[in-house]
């Protein structure tokens, strides 16, 4: 078996600002080999944006990566000098972002903004790049890509926009893509067409993906693994069936229990008691031990993600280790 | 888009209507028309052919449609002083405004747009913080004050740059221009940048402000995932960005940079029509004043407009909203 | 469905520092001084203001008495002793033989006077037009607006010209100009917060009560309208004195016998070039000060009473 694609170790990521240090991403783990998808599940502020960034290397002042490694096919990004870093942005990795009305560049056309993609890593001509940003477009599903290849960004739909910024991200197949909630800003129906196609693309280019979400239904259907991170900490970690079906940590419990489902019609939804507590200055200890209906003393003591089952993983005193082990 | 160009036709027309009414209001009934438009040199004979000529025993609506009328002819009145068509007068001397409104112009978006630039991207810098001080000065310091201290030290004290006057000139299609000889341009040199100095300000500002907004916008973070340099990020993503408000503001500015030359002008006796219009203002000669208020106030609606044309050429947002 | 993942609806607990009985005044003021620039500027702009105001008696001249006045005086540089051996000149002296520093202490007075002046006169004609504008809506509103557009798409010095144009020249007229200038930006910011601040309860609740149309203009939606308003204020303050000045300067304001700064600094140009800079330079000085001063206090009321900006 060869090296997974992205192997990241204990990363650190901190934000020093004013108010103090807010610890965005503490000591985050994971794996992703190639053709797999990695779900990253969390509430908005636990991290996982920030995630992404750090893998993209795009983490801006007055952040930065204080240490861990981000391991992709065994090179040490972490250490990569910024325009080593740029060569593989957009080229071997590449990133897809959460609002499509956004990602684009209001006064360019696309045509602009695809070709410039693909000379900013291979020497092309022009033709030969507008060639390919019309292919990657025609990949993606977009009709008559040459008439739309000189529109500008207004002119399409949010799913048309998402499409053309999925082209862009494939328009080096790269062995990585860091997918930032690309679905959440879309219609259900349009978001189900765009996982149906990067699950395609994904299984027949063999690029591993990270999915960064909130929504565990996308995860279930698209993702091998998860990661659920809470307060800047990935709390659970293991396959998405096993995770889903038999959560250990009680927060990604809580998660679970509180998407409405169909045979769950009548009973109240549960719901996680508290909020999310504020990255600054956080206290030692588990951070989800104020709202954890089985936090016990102990939960002051700083959990580590341990292994309590085979390949299951989760950073807890006191996990659902039973349940689990016995379905 | 040809809709879109009518309905503001339409409305500059409008816009310059009023204003003739304004301006004739203001001189005909606030103050006194026979004072106004009849040299005081006159003795009462003269006065009364003259109010007959003029048509001052008109009614004044009747007085106003004959001032339309006139002017819609170029005829604006004679000047007192000078005794000639007071549009000639204002028309000889537009060259030297110009000159002077678009060498501060260009002075201010060529020192404003890469201060501004560097500021909003290193807005933390010791750098920065001297030019966003600077500007503030720039904003607070009134233009006539400015100009003085320019002369003490620039003419007065180095001797380096001459106080006064425009210098030698070359003629171009009957005008005359100071920019195309050494000796113009150091004239030039103080009082555009006298001129330029609130506006340079303002293009800081501006850009700065444009900048720090620009680059959190979430494409300027894709353009960067794409893996594109940081000089493609910033000059083209960034920049294209930024240009829009920098020249829409500044080309709105150009008209008040026009009126605002009339300090300019007075202190480094530029013979321009800003000077022109002070010195009419200080002997009541009302025909040039009635001109120079029409001629700016024209020039001022064709600049909006074709400000608002070339924004609407620039952002492909607006432009499809005219189709 | 209000389960959304994370947010129940617990309310917010309170910070116990918060806690502290604190009136928005204090609040204010407490925001305030936290910008050291702006204390500055506030002290700055009350020694001025005191100069300004306690001019006839601290000043070591009256420079309008021209019988103190000896032209053999004139145009002396600073710290020269006046002829009589009785007086140090400590600024100069203008081509009368008038110690600058009196002048400039009186000419204070009299740009202060004019600016504060005309911009409080603008104030009441552009929040009072401001108000109706926002409360009548309708053909008022948009007829007042249109005005206000016009207005504000010319630059102020073009305004101040037609205005003088129209009048002549005279210190009431430019107190007049400035207003004309003025009150438009007075007039579209009331109206932008009143528009705002007429939807909410309290004015519904004032007109169930039937109170008078006057009362609940003024007594109710202006004060809520006044912390934009006082950001405005101060700033056209600035603006005002910035425009006496230049007015002056060019010889279209007040009058010759009792000079404001901008009209001392035109006195001492012709002889700038001939290097006697300070019958120009200290008056300029002066004026700066006191532009800049008011600039820093107002850039820092806005910043405080913006809520917008308020995090």
């Amino acid at each position: 078996m060869s090296a997974p694609t992205l192997e990241v170790r204990n990363l650190c990521t901190h934000f020093f600002t004013r108010a103090g240090v807010v610890k965005a991403v503490d000591d985050v783990s994971f794996t992703v080999d190639r053709g797999k998808v990695l779900g990253l599940v969390g509430e908005s502020g636990s991290g996982k944006t920030v995630t992404g960034f750090s893998i993209m290397g795009l983490v801006d002042a007055p952040g930065r990566i204080v240490s861990g490694s981000i391991l992709f096919q065994g090179k040490d990004l972490a250490t990569l000098s910024e325009e080593e870093m740029r060569h593989l942005r957009g080229n071997r990795i590449a990133m897809i972002f959460q609002d499509p009305m956004m990602t684009l560049n209001p006064v360019l056309r696309i045509d602009t903004q695809m070709i410039e993609t693909v000379l900013a890593h291979e020497k092309v001509s022009e033709d030969e790049a507008r060639q390919r940003s019309r292919d990657a477009l025609g990949m993606v599903g977009i009709p008559s890509p040459d008439e739309r290849l000189k529109s500008y960004p207004h002119q399409f739909s949010g799913g048309m926009r998402q499409r053309v910024a999925i082209a862009i991200a494939l328009l080096h197949r790269p062995e990585l893509i860091v997918a930032d909630e690309p679905t959440t800003a879309l219609d259900v129906t349009i978001q189900g067409q765009i996982l149906a196609e990067v699950q395609k693309l994904c299984a027949t280019t063999g690029t591993a993906m990270i999915w960064i979400t909130h929504d565990l239904s996308v995860v279930a259907g698209l993702a091998d693994d998860i990661a659920v991170m809470y307060a800047g900490k990935v709390v659970e970690y293991g396959d998405v069936g096993e995770v889903l079906d038999k959560p250990l940590h009680p927060y990604t419990h809580g998660l679970i229990g509180s998407v409405p489902s169909r045979n769950k019609r009548g009973e109240p939804l549960r719901q996680i008691p508290g909020m999310t507590p504020s990255l600054l200055n956080l206290p030692e200890g588990c951070a989800f031990r104020a709202r954890c209906p089985r936090a016990q003393a102990d939960c002051v003591q700083r959990p580590e993600l341990r292994e309590w089952l085979p390949a299951r993983l989760a950073r807890c005193h006191h996990p659902h280790r039973e349940e689990a082990a016995a379905a | 888009m040809s809709v879109y160009l009518l309905r503001r036709l339409i409305q500059a027309v409008g816009v310059v209507l009023a204003m003739s009414l304004i301006v004739f209001i203001g001189v005909f009934a606030i103050g006194d028309p026979v004072e106004i438009l009849i040299s005081p040199d006159a003795d009462q004979m003269e006065r009364e052919r003259a109010i007959k000529a003029l048509g001052l025993d008109l009614p004044l609506w009747q007085q106003y449609a004959i001032f339309l009328g006139k002017a819609l002819q170029g005829d604006l009145g004679r000047s007192f002083v000078f005794n000639e068509p007071a549009l000639t007068l204002i028309l000889q001397r537009m060259p030297a405004t110009l000159e002077l409104a678009f060498a501060a112009t260009f002075g201010a978006i060529l020192i404003g747009l890469p201060l501004g630039l560097y500021a909003g991207l290193r807005p933390n810098s010791v750098g920065s913080k001297a030019i966003m001080a600077g500007s503030i000065l720039g904003f607070s310091l009134p233009t006539f004050w400015v100009g003085l201290m320019l002369i003490m030290v620039f003419a007065v004290q180095l001797g380096w740059l001459p106080s006064t006057g425009r210098g030698e000139t070359v003629t171009i299609l009957g005008m005359r221009w100071s920019f195309l000889t050494a000796d113009g341009i150091s004239h030039l040199i103080m009082p555009a940048l006298n001129l330029a100095l609130f506006k340079i300000s303002l293009v800081i500002r501006l850009t700065r402000a444009g900048v720090r907004e620009t680059m959190l916008m979430d494409y300027v973070k894709f353009a960067r995932a794409k893996g594109l340099s940081p000089f493609r990020v910033t000059f083209v993503h960034v920049f294209k960005n930024i240009l829009i408000p920098v020249v829409t503001v500044t080309g709105l500015e150009f008209g008040s940079t026009i009126a605002f030359s009339v300090v300019t002008e007075s202190i480094f006796a530029w013979p321009g029509m800003g000077k022109l219009i002070i010195d009419s203002i200080n002997v009541l000669d009302r025909p040039v004043i009635v001109a120079y208020l029409m001629i700016v106030v024209l020039m001022f609606i064709t600049i909006n407009l074709i400000v608002d044309l070339t924004y609407s050429v620039l952002d492909p947002r607006v432009r499809l909203e005219g189709k | 469905m209000s389960a959304v993942v994370g947010t129940p609806p617990v309310a917010p607990a309170k910070d116990p520092a918060k806690d502290k009985v604190e009136t928005p005044f204090q609040r204010f003021v407490s925001e305030f001084a936290e910008s050291k620039l702006a204390l500055f500027g506030l002290a700055v702009f009350t020694v001025i203001a005191l100069v300004a105001i306690l001019a006839p008696w601290i000043s070591p001249q009256n420079p309008y008495d021209l019988a103190v006045l000896d032209i053999m005086d004139g145009r002396l540089e600073p710290g020269s002793r006046n002829g009589d051996d009785t007086m140090t000149f400590w600024l100069g002296t203008d081509d009368q033989g008038r110690d600058m520093l009196s002048g400039i202490m009186y000419g204070l007075r009299i740009s202060l006077t004019v600016g504060a002046g005309s911009a409080f006169i603008a104030c009441m004609v552009g929040a009072s037009l401001g108000l109706l504008a926002a409360y009548a809506g309708g053909k008022t509103d948009s007829a007042i607006m249109r005005v206000v557009d016009l207005q504000l798409s010319f630059p102020s010095i073009l305004v101040a010209l037609m205005i003088l144009a129209f009048l002549g020249k005279s210190i009431t007229n430019v107190v007049i100009a400035i207003v004309v200038v003025e009150w438009a930006y007075y007039a579209r910011t009331v109206r932008g917060t009143a528009l705002v601040e007429r939807r909410r309860e309290y004015i519904e609740a004032a007109e169930c009560l039937a109170l008078p149309k006057r009362r609940i203009l003024f007594g109710h939606l202006l004060p809520n309208c006044l912390p934009p308003l006082i950001v405005i204020g101060t700033m056209q303050v600035a603006r005002a004195i910035a425009l006496e000045a230049t007015l002056s300067f060019l010889g279209l304001g007040v009058p010759i016998t009792e000079p404001s700064l901008g009209l001392l600094i035109a006195n001492g140009y012709e002889y700038m070039l001939s290097g006697k800079y300070w019958i120009s330079f200290y008056p300029g000085i002066a004026l700066l000060v006191t532009i800049v001063s008011i600039n820093l206090v107002g850039d820092q009321l806005r910043d405080v009473l913006n809520p917008r900006l308020k995090k």
